[in-house]
């Protein structure tokens, strides 16, 4: 049980549990407690320490904003002008947008949360409402009504992933493919290198703006969601490259030992692709494919916010749009889901590459 | 008649014995073109071996040995001069003629059983998959791997990759094998572990074998002639010595039989010259 749960956190890149599990089998008490010190204690305390320093730095600048305000009132109005912007600021009628704290994000968490729940509630009893009128319609052969109010933040993230899973799968039938192609072929390898050198530096904006140009005309009369189109092409075509370029690296470079067993048996070229070539660049391939879900996910959000596109992107900017109270602290909230969630990613992909990987050293 | 043929005497095509070899080198030469002119290592190099003729190669490092085996194998062109094997002008690689690398070779994602089946796949594909089975099975208990066939090739220690690397080249049924130093890489405890594994299988196929070596007691042991090569560059044979030992051998009777050092001095005494 125990070896088999440090086998598994250790698989899935969670190694840092491990002490945790083996002091609580009772094992070499000090050699364990030393090793959470390090790899739990200490990293808790950075993280406890960020978050005084940025509780400091919220009330500086919160003070510092509303002095201004303090000072400006004195100013217009004397001491009674003072109180009154001394209350308004207590009520939240003068905002003060400044760096929220950690507290503030916490609520607006919070808040985000309630907020899901209520949509939640919402959509089952529109749902239910208009069950009947539905079966009906269905049967009039007629679209059936569906909720169409304000998504919830839960909502946006999914749609996130949706959209982020759509441009990595994009990005991996596009590059996996080509990438193999070109790494068999040093001809087309250098025909296409210049291509490749030129679009890969390219701004997701500016990726977004051109799949923009392209998507948009060739949608003209389709009526569904072009936006997410749109923001799953351009996020698939920013993030495809480091896999490109990892599966030409990859198989352009199998051991040449492996290519001479291939000789020696005399292997077909799909034999030779299929039992020697691939395989021996699954490590380059995957973790070129790691690299393209955190470039996905980390461009996403700024695509989104370009195409209106629903999902988190859209979620910040319409906050930040919005300008309320707790505005600013929404939008931290949603830094710490999107750090989070590519975090989690990260080990997913993580996960995958251990499986395909037949060296130790490979994945790191 | 049957004597005859055994030494790798056949009856040609009008009805008269000839000397037939299985494999015929005459005049080999490799140039590597360099900036600063060719660079010849190997000039006209002739050697003949019989068949089920077991001959090791010694020589100095970069003299040229394994230049040759891979030319033997296919896997490096020659720059002129022939190679006939079994009767046909060696013009690329082939599974007629079987090949052990110094590193093992295998592929590390498959399992010793797969990479095994890898070729025998190839060359047996007329076989029935039963066959085929058959065979990768009974050459990788041979080398003593009966136990261990289904585990990934990663996870076998040095030794055991290159029990592996030996079964597939002998599964193949080649009609040359080529071993290039296929121990080098191995602890001396193993390396004289794996040639009596060696010797044991080939003693039931005798497959001509063709074995680069840098270790003068292996070539003595295994070797029905040690080939010497002068050292490099326009290398060629240097000297040929006859290993008279009989077959089987083990390894006791042939370190207490009185010619061991006399051959030994003979290969020392060269290769310091």
């Amino acid at each position: 049980m125990k070896d088999r749960s440090i086998h598994i956190l250790n698989f899935v890149g969670l190694g840092f549990f491990e002490p945790a599990i083996r002091l609580a089998a009772g094992e070499e008490t000090k050699k364990n407690l030393i090793a959470l010190l390090k790899k739990v204690f200490l990293p808790v305390l950075s993280v406890g320490l960020f978050l005084v320093l940025w509780h400091a730095g919220a009330s500086y600048l919160y003070n510092v904003e509303k002095d201004f305000k303090i000072e400006r009132a004195k100013e217009a109005s004397g001491d009674a002008g003072v109180a009154l912007e001394l209350k308004r600021i207590e009520t939240g009628e003068s905002s003060i947008n400044s760096l929220p704290s950690p507290g503030a994000v916490l609520a607006a968490f919070k808040t985000l949360l309630a907020d899901h729940r209520s949509i939640t509630a919402k959509k089952a009893a529109f749902k239910e409402k208009v069950a009947a009128t539905n079966a009906k319609r269905e049967e009039q052969g007629l679209e059936p009504i569906t909720y169409t109010g304000r998504p919830s933040f839960v909502d946006q993230i999914f749609t996130s992933l949706k959209t982020v899973f759509a441009g990595f799968f994009l990005a991996l039938f596009l590059a996996v493919p080509v990438g193999i192609i070109l790494g068999l072929s040093s001809t087309l390898r250098s025909s296409f290198n210049w291509l490749i050198q030129i679009f890969k530096p390219v701004s997701p904006v500016v990726w977004f703006l051109l799949v923009y140009m392209i998507v948009k005309t060739m949608t003209l009369s389709y009526n569904g969601d072009v936006s997410f189109i749109i923001s799953f092409i351009a996020v698939g075509l920013c993030a495809m490259w480091a896999t490109l370029v990892n599966t030409t690296l990859g198989v352009s470079t199998v051991d040449k030992d492996y290519i001479n067993v291939a000789k020696v048996l005399n292997l077909g070229v799909g034999q030779k692709v299929f039992k020697i070539v691939l395989p021996s660049s699954f490590p380059l391939i995957f973790t070129g494919l790691r690299i393209t879900v955190s470039v996905a996910w980390m461009v996403l959000i700024a695509i989104e916010l370009l195409s209106q596109s629903p999902g988190l992107g859209t979620f910040v900017w319409e906050e930040f749009q919005n300008g309320a109270n707790d505005s600013n602290a929404k939008i931290i909230a949603a830094m710490f889901v999107i750090g989070i969630i590519g975090f989690l990613l990260d080990r997913l992909m993580f996960t995958v590459q251990k499986f395909v990987t037949f060296t130790e050293e490979a994945a790191a | 008649m049957e004597t005859l043929e055994q030494k790798g005497i056949r009856r040609s095509d009008n009805g008269l014995f000839e000397d037939k070899y299985m494999l015929d080198i005459s005049q080999l030469t490799k140039i590597y073109p360099t900036p600063k002119g060719d660079y010849v290592v190997l000039d006209d190099l002739d050697l003949k071996v019989k068949h089920e003729e077991f001959i090791s190669i010694i020589g100095h490092s970069g003299c040229g040995k394994s230049t040759l085996l891979t030319m033997i194998a296919g896997l490096n062109p020659i720059s002129r001069g022939t190679i006939i094997a079994n009767n046909e002008t060696v013009r690329g690689p082939g599974p007629d003629r079987g090949v052990i690398f110094q590193s093992p070779s295998l592929l590390p994602w498959m399992t010793a059983y797969d990479n095994v089946m890898l070729g025998v796949k190839q060359v047996f594909a007329h076989g029935t998959k039963k066959d085929r089975d058959d065979i990768v099975k009974y050459y990788l208990s041979k080398v003593g791997l009966e136990d261990a066939m289904y585990k990934k090739a990663k996870e076998l220690s040095q030794g055991m990759q290159q029990r592996v690397g030996i079964a597939r080249a002998f599964a193949l049924k080649p009609k040359v094998l080529l071993l290039d130093e296929p121990f080098g890489m191995l602890d001396s405890l193993t390396r004289g572990e794996l040639q009596d594994v060696l010797i044991e299988v080939w003693n039931q196929e005798k497959i001509t074998a063709i074995m680069i070596t840098h270790d003068v007691d292996e070539s003595i042991f295994l070797a029905d002639r040690v080939i010497m090569m002068t050292s490099g560059p326009r290398a060629k044979v240097g000297d040929i010595l006859e290993i008279d030992f009989e077959r089987p051998r083990l390894r006791k009777d042939v370190l207490e039989h009185p010619d061991y050092y006399k051959y030994r001095e003979h290969l020392i005494d060269f290769l310091e010259h």
